[in-house]
């Protein structure tokens, strides 16, 4: 179908700012009277606190309070406090000190005296399963994760569990979690290629820029908080729970989020530590969190050991799957990446039986979050390499091999077999294919430079792609302005406004006309789903239309109620509505606004549908009375799961002296249905691209396991790539199908993006040295060089948190 | 000198506070030998706290209230010459020129995003030469050419062709590294106002994008280069 707007590139409204410097993140704001907050941080990796004394920093001139962990209402375990007198991990806030500046915040605390009591500790997921090994947390070792309900447990394995693993091998005692399909036994013993392999892949920093702020102050008993968040709407309930406040009492700006890559998805902890402050010592307080107290606090990517035997048929088909992994899930509540992995196992290779089991370990590491593509990357590092050595096993092409199981029609994902709303991962492997030139590419495969050596690879991701049940709200105004007021965040995908552009589109209107309007609660912003999990394509082009839609439907009463005949004889066009029999009878848009107003109830906002949300509903409240109200939930059938594929070819060279590895070209092509706007899709493939190599190539959470000491608290001990460890060019295509589930056909992207050149990479370097699969992330040099010389590695195999 | 004179606040110079960054809390373990025991007994004996200070600045203009004392102790008024006007400003003895920047003088632009010359979001140019202001003490700046992201437009409000390149070629993802961006690839272009691709890779290495815009913003400055 042919739009005016989708598929078009156009000026973002908010990307002038961030060229000038005038875009203002958490830090950039600045208010009367502002104090500024510094944390007590926790020295040890799991303790209790005693004997707290705060008194002689209370007398320090310049001090303006202490806010300690007994002020603050403690959630349900394990969810994350704010503030603890039980750290653990190393970085927790114990108390938090407000000053006038941060030099006496910081002098302040250490004028603090405390005890710790320690406690046991472990940083190795494997040491807390073992028969009376340490328990990172006092009420369980273990984890049954679920988003927003993760279940503490205790859960030893037996020495046998151990033993019966074999060398190298992971051990798969007792899961917490798990389902089947089909008969993965059987499926197994038919096989005509049986892998068993183990691997791990490492957790990580979300190394946002921006290390995160929030600025608080009350007024006439509001909360005004600037905050470093991904979502603005989404954000409210979280922050009216996590406040214990009514959600109409918070002011909420993040108009800019300095990235966030799932870290910053929705309000954290430490929030509530400069709010509380505030109303404490009645002025505004500041927290910035310095960069290593990023590595704390920042959360991360949770780390995985797994174990995987794969079936195949003599054709490369997949007949069975067998996933065990063990979750590193920090302290805390966590995320269920392990979840996502199975899933994404399941929907990558469309298995014809799979049986996945799981269980999430406590450690006493930073608190884990979501991170690009959760479970379902990690499942590109780990499973991608294996497909290649089938492929060498049962003398295969290494893209036939991915045709034959790649998700197009008919693909279904998970233990129900929920069929995908839309499948096209072998036009994007064909695609990508012909960018890179992969025919020619291949035949460089070994071909020695000096010391170099070429190696090619391809990869896939998997990754769900949207949601539904969110709402939209539009309002034409007699000025004649379409304002979208859109509660998505700003995470740097621009899709704000391209998904806002829908809502143009379905009124014929010029974008020139339309105003964005978002960042701020005080702008009547409908509730959206948070900006996270490639959702915010698919969900809010469809929050967008149902509003443009109830827009249209509005016109068209007005037109036939004050021009005569029904509202099916009318049509839009032009900033008008008119008779489609007789053009010259028409409404231009501002006079059906100003017709809106005098006519009130839903056609200006005095009344809204019943079902939409309450943000929803008090953000129509706002508006009543300022012009034509569009609103509505999306109550569009949604048949299945929105899929998002993506596959990558990369190159490397690999240096055999040094095991320096240069990826000097990649390609990525993506099924992300109609594409909207094609530069920021271009720039998200490529930036994916970027990440996927870091944690390839180099990211990866350090842990002295003796004392339970991070090591990886900077960019130079845990980094992501700069220009020089990237391509200076890379390709990227779209296979641009439309998704029948969405009303213009548009998916999610951005998180298989990193999963594909991740994987492609990883192949590279597996290729280039003859097929060796390292079985882990991410593959370092001095990792290459022992693999070439023979030598052991300096780890284990299933050794997590090392240098 | 005339503009400058000594401020002295009610607070002593503060010495820096021990462990008081990532250094201190690895140096613990080297200080107590590396037995677990020993160290969690150490702490527990000295009650050695881990404090989170990383940046420490004086008196903020905008903010501060009639009472705050200048923690720092001596703060001197100096002149700084900032995007082609003089500002007068107080300064402490280790004050950053990034911290200056944003919180005395309201150029917000310029980010902190690691303050510890790792990111490159704080880029400034002095005398034309693109720097990491958290890691430049003011001081060692008076006399010379600081040129910020602010300093960029043109009088009318026309932007700098590497600015204008950025929004035609959507450089920024998130946006937070940006202005460093826009600085580095500014100062290249005036020392080589046609590089090649890769010439502009190597210039803007030093600023990092966890978004990895890298390709736009290459593509950025290969248009600025063009249309300059």
């Amino acid at each position: 179908m042919a739009y005016t707007l989708l598929g078009k590139d156009f000026t973002p409204p908010d990307v002038r700012a961030k060229v000038t410097g005038g875009a203002k993140y958490a830090e950039d704001f600045r208010a009367e009277g502002m104090a500024f907050c510094k944390l007590l941080l926790s020295p040890a990796p799991h303790a209790r606190v005693v004997n707290v004394d705060v008194s002689a920093a209370l007398e320090m001139e310049g001090v303006l309070g202490v806010l300690q962990a007994s002020e603050l209402r403690a959630p349900p375990p394990p969810v994350e406090p704010a503030l603890t007198d039980e750290p653990l991990f190393v970085g927790q806030p114990i108390l938090a000190v407000a000053a006038e500046n941060e030099t006496i915040a910081s002098d302040a605390l250490d004028g603090i005296t405390y005890d710790l009591e320690p406690l046991p500790f472990t940083v190795d997921p494997l040491e807390a399963l073992y028969p009376g090994g340490p328990s990172a947390r006092q009420d369980g070792n273990a984890a049954v994760v679920n988003y927003g309900n993760t279940v503490v447990e205790t859960r030893h394995w037996t020495a046998q569990d151990f033993a019966a693993a074999g060398d190298g091998q992971l051990p798969t005692g007792e899961p917490n979690m798990e389902w089947s399909y089909g008969d993965v036994d059987q499926a197994l013993a038919d096989a005509a290629l049986v892998l068993d392999e183990s691997f791990v892949t490492a957790g990580l920093a979300h190394h946002s820029m921006e290390p995160r702020t929030t600025m608080a102050w009350w007024e006439n008993g509001k909360c005004h908080l600037h905050g470093s968040v991904q979502s603005q709407s989404f954000s409210m309930p979280i922050l009216a729970g996590m406040l214990d406040m009514a959600q109409e009492d918070i002011v909420f700006v993040s108009e800019y989020c300095g990235g966030g890559f799932g870290s910053k998805a929705v309000p954290f902890p430490s929030m509530a530590i400069p709010v509380n402050l505030s109303r404490k010592i009645g002025r505004p307080v500041m927290m910035r969190l310095t960069r290593h107290e990023e590595y704390y606090l920042g959360l991360a990517r949770t780390g995985l050991q797994g174990r995987i035997r794969l079936g195949f048929s003599a054709e490369g088909r997949v007949t069975a799957a067998d996933l065990f992994l063990i979750q590193e899930n920090g302290p805390h509540a966590g995320f269920p990446n392990l979840t996502g992995a199975a899933a994404g196992v399941s929907a990558m290779y469309q298995p014809e039986s799979m049986r996945f089991r799981g269980v999430g370990v406590f450690t006493n590491t930073p608190p884990r979050m979501a991170q690009r593509g959760p479970g379902y990357n990690e499942m590109s590092a780990a499973i991608e390499p294996l497909i290649d050595k089938a492929a060498r096993e049962l003398d295969l092409d290494r893209l036939a091999i991915r045709m034959i199981n790649a998700p197009g029609e008919g693909a279904t994902v998970g233990p129900q077999r929920t069929p995908l709303t839309s499948a096209f991962l072998p036009e994007a492997l064909t695609m990508a294919a012909e960018q890179f030139n992969w025919e020619e590419r291949r035949a460089l495969s070994g071909q020695r430079n000096g010391s170099k050596v070429t190696g090619v690879g391809v990869g896939l991701a998997y990754h769900p792609a949207g949601n539904n049940g969110f709402d939209g709200l539009v309002r034409l105004t007699p000025e004649g302005k379409l304002h979208i007021h859109t509660g998505v965040g700003n995470l740097g995908t621009y899709s704000h406004s391209a998904t806002s552009r829908v809502a143009a589109e379905i009124l014929k209107c010029d974008w020139a006309d339309c105003i964005i309007e978002r960042g701020d609660s005080r702008r009547h912003l409908p509730h959206n789903q948070g900006q996270f999990g490639s959702n915010t394509s698919f969900t809010m082009s469809r929050t967008n239309y149902v509003a443009a839609m109830d827009a249209v439907a509005k016109l068209k009463e007005i037109a036939a109620m004050d021009l005569g005949g029904s509202p099916e004889d009318y049509d839009i066009g032009g900033h008008r509505v008119f008779a489609t029999d007789d053009e010259s009878k028409f409404l231009t848009y501002p006079d059906a606004a100003r017709r809106a107003i005098e006519l009130g109830g839903k056609f200006s906002g005095e009344e809204a549908p019943e079902d939409i949300n309450p943000t929803t509903q008090m953000a129509v409240a706002g508006l009543a009375g300022t012009g034509l109200i569009g609103v509505a939930r999306d109550n569009i059938e949604l048949n299945g799961q929105p899929a998002a594929h993506v596959a990558g070819c990369a190159m490397v060279e690999l240096d055999l002296e040094t095991g320096h590895v240069e990826v000097v070209d990649y390609a990525g092509a993506v099924d992300c249905g109609t594409v909207v706007h094609p530069m920021s899709l271009a720039t998200q493939t490529k930036g994916g691209a970027v990440m996927g190599i870091g944690m390839a190539r180099y990211e990866r959470h350090i842990y002295d396991r003796q004392n339970g000491l991070p090591g990886s608290i900077g960019f130079h001990q845990a980094k992501p790539p700069s220009y020089l460890d990237v391509p200076a060019e890379m390709q990227t295509g779209a296979v641009d199908m439309p998704d029948p589930e969405n009303p213009v056909g548009i998916k999610g992207v951005g998180e298989p993006v990193m999963g594909a050149a991740l994987a492609a990479v990883l192949n590279a370097i597996s290729d280039a040295m003859g097929g060796h699969v390292f079985n882990r992330t991410p593959v370092t040099p001095d990792m290459i060089v022992n693999a070439l010389a023979g030598r052991e590695q300096s780890h284990g195999p299933l050794d997590v948190n090392t240098a | 000198m005339t503009d400058e004179k000594t401020l002295v606040s009610g607070i002593d110079v503060p010495t820096p506070a021990s462990g008081t960054d990532d250094v201190g809390v690895l140096g613990s373990i080297g200080r107590v030998g590396a037995s677990r025991r020993q160290f969690i007994k150490g702490v527990i004996s000295s009650g050695a706290a881990v404090s989170s200070a990383g940046y420490v600045f004086g008196g903020m203009a905008g903010c501060a209230t009639e009472e705050a004392p200048m923690a720092g102790g001596v703060e001197r008024l100096i002149s700084l010459n900032v995007n082609g006007e003089t500002r007068r400003v107080d300064v402490l003895p280790y004050e950053t020129l990034a911290m200056t920047l944003r919180y005395k003088l309201g150029l917000t632009g310029t980010k902190l995003g690691c303050d510890r010359a790792e990111c490159g979001a704080c880029t400034v140019l002095l005398d034309g030469v693109s720097t990491y202001s958290c890691s430049t003490l003011t001081h060692t700046v008076r006399g010379r050419a600081i040129r910020t992201v602010e300093g960029l437009e043109g009088p009318n409000g026309e932007l700098h062709p590497v600015q204008q390149a950025m929004i035609d070629e959507l450089g920024p993802q998130c946006g937070f590294c940006t202005p460093g961006q826009v600085m580095a690839a500014v100062a290249l272009m005036e020392a080589n106002p046609s590089p090649t691709r890769d010439e502009a890779r190597f210039a803007l290495s030093g600023n990092l994008c966890r978004c990895g815009a890298y390709d736009h913003y290459l593509n950025s400055v290969m248009r600025a280069a063009q249309s300059a």
